[in-house]
């Protein structure tokens, strides 16, 4: 098995304008083996990716695959296809609307005339030999999301792929239909196939994958064996902190006395459709909390659920000591409770609307509908707000979408901020924002704690959580499965709990 | 100068040099066009008479639903097609009441109030399936496109019945001893009404917020399918007042006819009101504004002696001249082109 590559990479760039978004990267795929590729968001693994499918092109390097002599610039998803290399995304990119045979040939060679016929029961053949549970003729929406992923797997290995991108293809199954996937995978790996696969739960890489490559800000950590690499040592390497310099030092006068403090929001067995684990929870007044784990491991589906921004399924919430209902996010804001959601794009700014129209929102909507700030009155909030937090803006009067990453979250800071919150939950605040601001927004949730606001923070920067929390939640797979404070709130022991070997090691 | 530019750079700008362009080429064509004299109409009562008169007064009913047009487009991201079939069924409620009462002032409001209630059912049908269901405006509305003139049909049991009362002229026509056209009283009041709300709720801000970011609306504390239904819900409201306004004004309910294929042109006001059909930031001034464009391109072209089949075309080359003026690639043409010959000092505003 060791003597065959079907592909290797050596020395890839690639520079985005501003960003160096891979730097050096070598990557080796031998025949037959499934290969993990780790990495937190933002560390390069989906544009290499899209650089081996031909969605980017290479700065410099070089990719080869054996049969091809020359070195081989790849410049389209089809030259891709033709090449061999064949990907499943994680969102499923067939035609629900299509039967799984026509979804396995469509857009495939150069016919005018086709024989569905011949294809139906080529493609009964093809599923059949790969233990995929469906018929051919059977509309491809109306089977399950495993199911559709095998489709879209079997569709790329019947192009004779010599490698094989999966793309994060677990994170919308279940248990048993990752267990349906796995099988196929195995079934692959035995065919010759080699598998690059790319996920963020960890159980499921110990599980199935033969070697793990782990990048880092776009540069090449290393690639171990996966019996090299415990996943301890994993997780420091993807977070790129080493456990031997930990320096856990960091002055948490905040945790004392806290135990005496009122609580502010208390939650029994919270659960939402986002798939979180029933989990409970509770802060105290002006206490910062945080929710710590790999992407995808359900943290921000957790604050979520406590915002009422996913449909909560189960579980009962106490504000300030008397029951409460917060099913959408308007109940939580009447409770005083403010969310900074993740992903700002999609969830924080109003694009088109002006930098004071975004700061008011919040505050306006809990005013009401029939009861509007004057202009004055919003221009003072906004002015107000542009100042404390240093908003570097053209005007109050610019459209939110003109201001840079950084100045956009400090606008969606400021609109949770104006509403004067008793519970503020910041999902990532500081992504993708300037270290400068980071420091500054980290300052800020400290001064609001020491101002009584409670304040839930999570973020991928565990130094970060640990400048800033005084009590650490930690979770895995959707589900709690520690809490750290005071003492025990180092990097190692975060590690060690998120890879659930905290008794192995310890 | 400041103010110029700021006008240049405003939403305004295409439709305002638009309605500008038309009224210089009339002037080139017929300086005569323009004027307005004061006549004795048929009840002896004196009244303004002229070309701009018959815009203002002709564009009344395409303002209205121009308005209502801007909201849907803005929160759903999709335009109604079926305001003109809304405006029969409206209409048609309309006068089903009136021929069965004495014609009095009460009777006429009640109709009216009768028209609006059914005409925001109506919306509301097409709402629902929007909010609720997601489906694309234009696909849900197609339902009622399809079913409203037949609907309105069946109200007045297939006739084009007539109504006469010199009260209903009161709003088709004139009132006595006022020489402005009702209808055009009746926009002014009406626009005058939806900036008070526009001024005095979150109705604007609402709306655009979810109609650009319907997720981070909801996050917010807004409810996108609330305001997705109010728009329709003024939607219903503003049909009812353009189909009652038509039927006042010539005294007839024509199911077939009435205000026929006026959703194209209240869409095409929207659009040449530099509004984006795709939702999102709006300005209500701009869609009124590119409806009496419209209607002063059709008044011009009757002028013209444009035969009335042939009316659409001209209409149409003119529209696509506008509406490819406005685009976004030609305003980046028009930037670089500006920056290439008449290169000034870049003006720095973003540093501190």
């Amino acid at each position: 098995m060791k003597n065959d590559i079907v592909l290797s990479m050596r020395g890839i760039c690639k520079t985005f304008p501003g960003v160096r978004a891979l730097y050096n990267v070598d990557f080796t795929l031998f025949k037959g083996e499934i290969h993990a590729l780790m990495g937190e968001n933002g560390a390069g693994k989906s544009t290499l990716i899209k650089v081996l499918t031909g969605v980017y092109q290479k700065d410099s390097g070089q990719i080869s695959i054996p049969g091809v002599n020359k070195d081989i610039t790849i410049k389209s998803p089809q030259e891709a296809q033709n090449l061999g290399i064949s990907t499943v995304y994680q969102e499923i990119t067939l035609c629900p609307n299509l039967t799984v045979a026509e979804n396995m040939f469509i857009g495939r060679g150069n016919y005018h005339f086709i024989n569905w016929r011949s294809r139906e029961k080529k493609a009964t053949e093809i599923l059949s030999r790969l233990n995929i549970p469906t018929s051919a003729t059977r509309q491809l929406g109306t089977c399950s999301l495993a199911v559709q992923q095998m489709v879209a797997i079997a569709r790329a290995v019947d192009m004779e792929c010599k490698v094989l991108i999966l793309d994060e293809p677990t994170s919308s199954l279940d248990e048993k239909e990752v267990e349906l996937l796995f099988s196929l995978m195995r079934d692959l790996k035995s065919r010759g196939v080699g598998i690059i696969f790319i996920t963020h739960f960890l159980e499921q890489v110990y599980e199935i994958c033969d070697k793990i490559t782990v990048l880092r800000n776009g540069e090449l950590i290393g690639e171990y064996e996966i019996n090299d690499l415990p996943r301890v040592q994993l997780i420091s390497k993807m977070l790129g902190k080493d456990l031997d310099d930990i320096s856990e030092l960091k002055n948490r006068k905040l945790s004392q006395n806290m135990q005496d403090a009122p609580l502010v929001y208390e939650a029994t067995g919270l659960s939402s459709t986002e798939g979180i684990k029933p989990f409970n929870f509770f802060i105290h007044k002006g206490e910062v909390n945080g929710f710590t784990g790999l992407l995808g491991s359900g943290r921000s589906e957790s604050v979520r659920a406590i915002f009422g921004a996913d449909r909560v399924t189960c579980g009962e919430v106490r504000v300030n000591g008397k029951n409460a209902k917060i099913s959408k996010p308007r109940d939580a804001m009447k409770y005083g409770i403010g969310y900074l959601p993740e992903d700002r794009k999609q969830d924080g700014i109003i694009e088109d609307l002006s930098v004071r129209e975004n700061i008011i929102l919040a505050l306006q909507v809990m005013k009401g509908f029939f009861r509007p700030f004057s202009k004055s009155e919003a221009e003072t909030f906004a002015d107000k707000y542009i100042k404390l937090l240093e908003i570097k803006t053209a005007s109050r009067d610019t459209p939110i979408k003109s201001l840079s990453g950084g100045n956009q979250q400090k606008v969606i800071l400021a609109r949770w901020l104006l509403t004067n919150p008793q519970y503020l939950l910041l999902d990532e605040p500081t992504r993708g924002i300037d270290i400068g601001t980071k420091v500054e927004i980290q300052k800020l949730v400290l001064k609001l704690a020491a101002e009584g606001v409670s304040v839930t923070f999570i973020s991928s920067e565990i130094e970060e959580m640990l400048n800033t929390c005084s009590r650490l939640i930690v979770m895995r797979d959707r589900k709690i499965v520690g809490e750290l404070d005071g003492e025990k709130m180092t990097q190692a022991k975060i590690m060690h709990t998120i890879a659930g070997e905290a008794t192995q090691n310890d | 100068m400041i103010k110029l530019k700021k006008l240049s750079n405003s939403q305004l700008a295409i439709p305002l040099l638009a309605l500008f362009l038309v009224i210089i080429f009339n002037l080139f064509r017929d300086v005569g066009f323009f004027s307005i004299s004061v006549i004795r109409n048929n009840y002896g009562n004196l009244v303004l008479s002229g070309n701009i008169i018959s815009i203002l007064n002709g564009g009344s009913e395409l303002a209205v639903l121009a308005i209502a047009m801007t909201l849907v487009t803005s929160a759903t991201k999709g335009q109604d097609i079926s305001v003109g079939a809304l405006a029969a069924i409206a209409g048609s409620v309309f006068v089903r009441i009136l021929r069965a009462n004495q014609i009095t002032m009460p009777v006429i409001l009640l109709a009216f109030l009768a028209a609006c209630i059914v005409a925001i059912l109506f919306a509301l049908f097409t709402g629902t399936l929007v909010a609720f269901f997601n489906i694309q405006p234009m696909i849900a509305s197609l339902i009622l496109f399809t079913a409203g003139r037949p609907i309105a049909y069946w109200i007045n049991g297939g006739a084009t019945p007539t109504v006469e009362s010199p009260l209903l002229d009161c709003i088709g026509s004139f009132i006595p001893g006022i020489p402005i056209p009702s209808p055009i009283l009746i926009v002014i009041i009406f626009g005058i009404f939806v900036s008070l709300v526009l001024r005095f709720t979150n109705l604007g801000l609402y709306t655009q917020a979810v109609g650009i970011n319907e997720r981070a609306a909801r996050l917010n504390g807004i409810n996108p399918v609330f305001i997705k239904l109010l728009s329709f819900i003024i939607l219903g409201v503003c049909v009812a007042i353009a189909g009652c306004i038509n039927v006042c004004r010539i005294g007839l309910i024509n199911h077939e006819t009435i205000l026929i294929d006026i959703e194209m042109d209240a869409i095409l006001a929207v659009a040449i009101g530099g509004n984006s059909l795709s939702g999102g930031k709006f300005r209500l001034a701009g869609s009124v504004i590119g409806a009496y464009i419209i209607q002063a391109l059709t008044i011009t072209l009757y002028a013209m002696k444009v035969p009335s089949t042939a009316v659409k075309a001209y209409k149409a080359i003119v529209i696509i001249a506008i509406v490819v003026i406005g685009s976004p690639v030609v305003h980046k043409y028009a930037h670089e082109f500006r920056e290439k010959f008449f290169k000034k000092p870049m003006t720095v505003t973003e540093n501190n």
